[in-house]
């Protein structure tokens, strides 16, 4: 660590991720120069489980790869581990594990020797490959597989092959790029598993993602992206507290009742969100909310009371829903 | 090779360890095309030739003709087989550059290891072809030695252009295709390969003069049984495969540094 960095709010002496308006622009033909990333201030310190939610577009790939010092910023200043990713690359490459959107496995090799090559791609020796690839395909559950051929493999073991091969350098910091992304529920919870697990050993995990799930599960902190900006930053909890309340009433009419409801719901709830096919609203006490629906006579076809979520704070930060449907 | 990075060296080691997966098909090629090559067109279509030019091209046999612009079209098609597809699967198929790019490898580094790789087979190619033009008595030591390193040379300097060209490639089908019915074909047909570029028409000729095959082939028959060249041509030709070859390593870099990283 050879930067001093100025006090940041969060007090890290040395944070992993250091970011002061950090910007990454692309000329485009069509329409001039196009912001992924605006501006954005970011503080990832050690053992931290950092999340960046939003939804496709939002610039939380084209962050991932400069943090992952593969993409040179525009203007802005950055430091990873300490250092500039722009004179620096391969040192703080040298320290990081990537497992990106897409599968990038070498398909011409087994499942151990994918392992194995990547860290040769690190410079350890035979030695000390030897003993670790073994370890991490105990990690990955893959150790039944280890001589089989990578297009053999299932979606979920491909994306924990990429994990175990992004660990082979032992990394102080990992970066997910939408982990579980195309995976089923129960490979999803399998991965969300072996994360939980590095956690606990003191990897500081950056991960984006546009599943709520995934990042009430796996972050302790979160930022939301949108158009290339961050639009709200805290703790999951803290996040829903404070943009969504507590529960949320959702109700559905059909689409052509909606709108001739709304004006009767006024004084329910704190907000109210309408969305194409059902009605949303904030509130504190969502089971009298929907007595007193239920007591104006604006009898709804389906009712849910359910508790605030990330999807919800997305949605009042974006107007927008984060997994298009 | 000290000159070359560590980091280009453990690209170059994984690239040797895929290629070891295909070694049975490797091998069997290198000793198979030769062999089949000499026996079809050196002593079959040689007889014809023999028989309707006594003395044959140059006052030498059919076979002895053919032998250097054979060896160097085997080196040219090794080389680019060995960097024209882990380039398009690297960047398009598996994507695994992006893989290797998120280490400390640079995309230098992985254009320099892949062409090291192909360099190997190059140098294996070349040297079991010149073992059999040995053995068909197609050359003599002198001249297998000769052509042997000119082929090895030549198959590099295509390799380097050839992987320049392949990494500004987006779309691989086209490519693929196009790279061989527009660029190869017309090379290896017209290149002086199976008779004298001077046979041709004059209309056509240029596609000899701009192939890197003709200009290897002229200085593989000056050094195999001492064609008459002038040294001028040696020069231009030795030349011309030189900046083919600095040209695509300095472009290669470029281009592999610039697709990893925007």
């Amino acid at each position: 660590m050879d930067v001093a960095f100025p006090p940041g709010r969060h007090g890290w002496l040395c944070p992993v991720i250091w970011a002061r308006d950090l910007t990454k622009s692309y000329a485009t033909k069509t329409s001039g120069d196009v912001l992924a990333v605006d501006s954005i201030d970011l503080e990832v310190g050690p053992g931290e489980s950092f999340g960046i939610l939003g939804a496709n577009g939002a610039g939380k790939s084209t962050t991932m790869r400069m943090i992952g010092a593969t993409l040179q910023r525009t203007s802005g200043e950055l430091t990873i581990l300490g250092h500039d990713p722009q004179h620096e690359g391969p040192l703080i490459r040298a320290h990081l594990g990537v497992v990106p959107q897409q599968d990038t496995l070498d398909t011409d090799l087994t499942v151990r020797e994918n392992i194995y090559v990547y860290g040769r791609y690190f410079g350890l020796s035979r030695a000390e490959l030897q003993p670790r690839v073994d370890d991490l395909l105990d990690f990955a559950q893959l150790q039944d597989k280890r001589d089989a051929k990578v297009d053999s493999l299932s979606g979920g073991m491909k994306r924990r092959l990429t994990i175990a091969r992004s660990l082979v350098n032992e990394p102080s910091l990992l970066l997910l790029d939408e982990p579980t992304t195309g995976l089923d529920p129960q490979a999803r919870h399998l991965l969300w598993d072996r994360l939980f697990r590095l956690r606990e050993t003191g990897v500081t995990l950056v991960l984006t993602t546009h599943y709520m799930d995934e990042a009430e599960q796996l972050c302790e902190r979160l930022v939301v992206m949108d158009a290339g900006r961050i639009v709200a930053e805290g703790s999951p909890a803290h996040l829903i507290r404070t943009h969504a309340g507590r529960e949320v009433v959702e109700v559905r009419f059909g689409a052509q009742r909606s709108n001739e409801v709304v004006p009767h719901l006024a004084g329910i709830g704190q907000r109210t969100e309408v969305l194409p096919d059902r009605i949303l609203l904030y509130t504190e006490a969502g089971e009298a909310d929907l007595h007193e629906i239920v007591a104006r006579g604006l009898t709804p076809t389906t009712a849910l009371v359910r508790r605030a979520s990330l999807e919800d704070v997305f949605l009042r930060l974006t107007g927008r829903t984060l997994v298009d449907e | 090779m000290s000159i070359l990075a560590v980091g280009s060296r453990r690209v170059a080691e994984s690239r040797l360890r895929n290629m070891w997966r295909w070694r049975n098909a490797i091998i069997t090629f290198g000793i198979g095309n030769p062999v089949l090559y000499l026996i079809a067109v050196g002593l079959g279509v040689g007889s014809l030739v023999e028989e309707s030019m006594p003395g044959g091209i140059d006052g030498i046999p059919y076979l002895a003709f053919i032998a250097p612009a054979l060896i160097i079209t085997a080196a040219m098609q090794a080389g680019q087989d060995e960097v024209v597809f882990p380039t398009l699967a690297g960047f398009i198929w598996t994507k695994t550059f992006y893989a290797m790019r998120a280490t400390s490898l640079t995309g230098a580094q992985i254009a320099e290891g892949v062409l090291f790789a192909a360099f190997g087979r190059i140098v294996l190619t070349s040297v079991v072809y010149g073992l059999v033009l040995l053995l068909f008595g197609a050359v003599s030591i002198s001249g297998a030695l000769g052509v042997t390193a000119l082929a090895i040379l030549t198959g590099t300097c295509w390799a380097a252009t050839m992987q320049a060209i392949a990494a500004s490639v987006h779309d691989d089908g086209g490519f693929l295709s196009l790279a061989g019915r527009v660029i190869i074909m017309p090379m290896f047909l017209f290149s002086g390969t199976f008779y004298p570029l001077s046979a041709l028409p004059l209309a056509v000729q240029w596609i000899g003069w701009i192939s890197p095959l003709w200009h290897a082939t002229e200085l593989g028959r000056w050094l195999s049984y001492g064609a008459p060249t002038p040294l001028w041509q040696v020069c231009v030709s030795v030349a011309y495969l030189m900046v083919l070859g600095v040209g695509g390593v300095v472009l290669a870099r470029r281009r592999f540094e610039r697709r990893l990283t925007s």
